[in-house]
């Protein structure tokens, strides 16, 4: 790993923010006086600049050698102690891929935007909080430490719940855009307890090399010999200690060898930066100390990487904090293909990918990751089954794609997962746009049931949806086929699961997901865009749409040319995109993972392989094309053309069984209601309780106080008005009675004075006369 | 019977008695200041008698000397005096004192 610097690397965040600071400082003013064209130009040519010199980084990068990193430090954010954190960016193999969909998807999406926000009241507002989603996106994956990455992870979810609730006018969508901030809280707390964590237990080094380093602090010193006496009581190897020690064994050498001389030695005490905390990693003994903390009884890392984990699961709506995504499909649907499908959900992917170096140390984690990724995948395929919003099939399906990628990074195949991811942001935004399209050629129509048809009133936008449904499912040759069936390989071949049978389990569920998702993705194409259309009149009337095209909405017809030409730009990439990792089992040269594998090399002795053999593997390729096509052959029988009448007959069914099985699920195994019932309502009961303790404890003290300051200050009032105030009029009203008496002898006449001083003198001489005597 | 100190001083008491009264039941201020001179004259009668007969000696002339300045003092004082009463008189067309009791005219 060596750095490069790349002053460049700023632009690439920064002309995103450029245009989010124009739309939103400026925007309104100019829309009103200039309309759209002020908006969308530049909201839309920015985005294009960074993908341009993300081009540039990523060609540079190429042309770096193995393992370089592309860096730029813009300055110091904060120095504490011995943490330092810089305000700095890098580009390596694994943001480059990252950063490349999100420049080359997100600009598509802020084309196909224009087409689709057309007319709407707050242009300018959409492009700006688009603008600066992408901002902070860009901050999140080319963070060189936690802490950057921090912020675009908060940055993301701000942008979210501005889009989510962009039509805040109706209650509905403020309320999913809260639901979706506040589920994200959640895993942020996890998020951040992580960071925390994990820089407290890596400055857990043996005091000796700490000394040999010299130059830093000696109270950073006396915090670790207090961190290695924690760690010495459980020094005796643990479950996974022996393993690691043989690793160090033969890795040391290497890496005393690979990394350069001036840096091996001196790692940092602890860091927040991810190539800091890879090469305290990477140091034989500092590694051992930290593996060997214990908190609460659990492994340091194990605990650390649970908490990310937590993060992850907000942010890529899993199992059990998924519930916020379904509800995001309130905000605009060029909204749900960027952020909700393409690129913010899969930040939690990106997460656990950049931190592979600790989740490869522990298979509790792991094995934690890819089951809770495992049961998500099935549990949203399962929802998405039954529903009849478009989109709302098209967010389960979002958050079970997200469980295939965590069930990839859970078994430590991290190319596969990050592949998945980036198939999945092609073929994903294209269902999602394709949608959009069709909601907006059906008048913001969403409901399944009342399309139909549209094959042929909308044909770009029917093959492009088709032809990404085929990549989902899995179809052979196209793009998700190559993905999916590599995540179902890994999980199936894994030898670092705790999982009785290895990776079987998770291989099942996954398999279950598949076969699901082939279903209802068909499912959604065939009732969307076959048969006939469905409306714009009264239900059930299937031959009067003609009689009536003219009137009211009138017949959906093909979206605009910047829309379709989006859609057909992702679905030329959800047919090809795949071929960037061609299987290895076919003889084929697998770009990608080549190109990830300077990325993933610290953790690669680590990650163990169930030798289950070609045959095996061959024999599961061919098992998910037959799972692929029996969900399709399944809904083309069910819901092409509308003529099945079996859906209609298992709705009407008065077998209790079906019946009881179709509303747990249509109603989403009811964990909305159960979240109502138990987190919401125990927050607001918990919150009622408070208040009540509030108005009448607290309340009551303060009050009581107040009551008892008042009667003292009654008193005080009482004696200042009465005994002090009474004492100052006393001499007052003495000294004017005195005054007034006393100017009886000031006459002003002569004759008076005379007289007194003739008898003063009198009395004088009298009294000098008595006392001579 | 010959004149000594005594008869001087009965004099001079019977002077400044009446010189007092003059000064107390007069209201005109002129006739207050010949009340005054009156005073006066009874004190410096005293001075002369004890200077001519008291216990200082004939031989000594404090006594005299001392009633030759007063003399001179009132002549002054009678002066300034009547120049104040003319200035009362301009101020309150009087020079009665029972109505001259406003300090401020």
């Amino acid at each position: 790993m060596h750095l490069v610097p790349f002053p460049l690397l700023a632009l690439i965040p920064l002309f995103p923010l450029l245009g989010a600071a124009y739309c939103g400082l400026v925007g309104c003013g100019l829309f009103k006086k200039y309309g759209e064209g002020a908006i969308h130009w530049p909201a839309i040519l920015l985005p294009w600049g960074s993908f341009v010199v993300t081009l540039i980084a990523v060609i540079t990068l190429a042309g770096a050698g193995h393992g370089a990193v592309l860096h730029q430090r813009l300055w110091d954010w904060f120095r504490i102690g011995s943490l330092s954190v810089d305000a700095a960016f890098q580009i390596d193999r694994l943001s480059a891929v990252m950063c490349l969909v999100v420049t080359f998807v997100g600009s598509l999406i802020h084309v196909y935007s224009r087409g689709y926000m057309k007319g709407d009241a707050s242009y300018w507002r959409f492009f700006s909080n688009l603008n600066l989603f992408m901002f902070s996106m860009l901050v999140l994956v080319l963070g060189d430490n936690l802490l950057v990455m921090f912020v675009g992870w908060e940055g993301v979810g701000l942008c979210s719940y501005l889009l989510i609730g962009f039509w805040y006018r109706e209650r509905k969508n403020a309320a999913a855009g809260m639901k979706a901030f506040v589920v994200n809280r959640v895993g942020d707390y996890g998020f951040t307890l992580g960071v925390f964590l994990l820089f407290w237990g890596l400055a857990a080094a043996p005091a000796s090399l700490l000394r040999g380093q010299g130059g830093e602090p000696v109270a950073a010193a006396a915090v670790h010999e207090v961190a290695v006496g924690h760690g010495e009581v459980a020094t005796s190897p643990g479950e996974h200690g022996a393993p690691i020690g043989e690793a160090a064994g033969e890795h040391g050498a290497a890496v005393s060898h690979g990394t350069e001389g001036s840096e091996a030695g001196r790692t940092p005490v602890s860091s927040v930066t991810f190539r800091d905390i890879e090469r305290i990693m990477e140091d034989p003994a500092r590694r051992d100390a930290v593996l060997n903390q214990k908190v609460l009884g659990f492994g340091l890392i194990t605990l650390v990487c649970l908490l990310f984990f937590v993060g992850a699961t907000g942010k890529s709506a899993q199992l059990p904090l998924y519930v916020w995504l379904p509800d995001a499909m309130a905000g605009p649907t060029p909204v749900s293909a960027l952020i909700h499908a393409a690129t913010m959900v899969t930040a939690g992917v990106y997460m656990v990918a950049r931190l592979h170096f600790l989740f490869a140390y522990s298979p509790v984690a792991m094995t934690v990751v890819a089951t809770v990724g495992a049961l998500t995948a099935l549990f949203a395929a399962t929802i998405g089954l039954f529903q009849y919003d478009i989109k709302k099939v098209l967010a389960y399906s979002t958050v079970s794609q997200l469980g295939f990628m965590f069930v990839a990074v859970g078994v430590g195949a991290y190319w596969v997962g990050i592949f998945h991811l980036v198939t999945h942001a092609f073929f994903k935004a294209c269902l999602f746009l394709g949608s959009g399209s069709v909601i907006l050629g059906c008048h913001h129509e969403q409901d399944m049931r009342k399309m139909g048809g549209l094959r042929k009133l909308m044909p770009i936008t029917a093959v492009t949806y088709f032809v990404s449904a085929c990549a989902i499912a899995g179809f052979p040759f196209f793009s998700g086929f190559f993905s999916k069936d590599e995540i179902l390989w890994k999980a199936f071949d894994s030898g670092n699961m705790l999982l009785p049978g290895g990776g079987i389990i998770l291989w099942v569920l996954a398999a279950t997901a598949a076969l699901c998702t082939s279903f209802y993705m068909f499912r959604s194409y065939y009732m969307t865009f076959s048969g006939t259309y469905r409306g714009a009149q009264g239900h059930g009337t299937h031959d009067a749409h003609d009689a009536h095209g003219g009137h009211g909405h009138g017949l959906p017809k093909e979206s605009p040319r910047s829309m379709t030409w989006v859609l057909a730009i992702l679905g030329g990439l959800a047919v090809v995109g795949g071929y960037i990792g061609l299987p290895i089992l076919w003889g084929l040269p697998n770009a990608f993972e080549t190109w990830l594998e300077p990325i993933f090399e610290g953790s690669h002795h680590l990650i163990h392989s169930a030798e289950r053999g070609h045959g095996a593997e061959w024999g599961l390729m061919l098992f998910s094309v037959v799972i692929a096509f029996s969900g399709f052959f399944l809904a083309r029988w069910l819901y092409k053309d509308a003529k099945s009448p079996i859906p209609g007959r298992l709705l009407a069914s008065r077998n209790g069984l079906v019946q009881g099985f179709h509303r747990v699920v249509f109603n989403k195994y009811y964990v909305d209601e159960a979240y109502q019932a138990s987190f919401v309502n125990g927050t607001v009961g918990l919150s009622g309780l408070l208040s009540w303790f509030d108005r009448t404890v607290i309340d009551g003290i303060v009050n009581l106080a107040g009551t008892a300051g008042r009667f003292c200050s009654g008193i005080q009032g009482w004696i200042d008005a009465n005994i002090v105030d009474g004492a100052v009029n006393l001499v007052a009203s003495l000294s004017m009675r005195a005054g007034r008496s006393l100017r009886k002898v000031q006459t002003g006449r002569i004759q008076n004075y005379v007289l007194g001083l003739t008898a003063g003198a009198v009395v004088l001489v009298v009294i000098g006369f008595l006392l001579k005597w | 019977m010959s004149i000594g100190l005594g008869h001087y001083l009965v004099v001079s008491g019977l002077l400044f008695s009446l010189g007092l009264y003059v000064l107390i039941t007069r209201k005109n201020a002129v006739a207050m200041l010949m009340g005054v001179e009156l005073v006066l004259n009874a004190a410096l009668l005293n001075m002369v008698a004890f200077s001519r007969l008291g216990r200082v000696g004939p031989d000594k002339l404090d006594g005299q000397v001392f009633a030759l300045f007063g003399i001179v003092l009132a002549a002054a004082e009678a002066v300034v005096a009547l120049a104040l009463v003319l200035q009362l008189y301009r101020a309150f067309r009087s020079v009665d004192t029972t109505e001259t009791t406003d300090l401020k005219g």
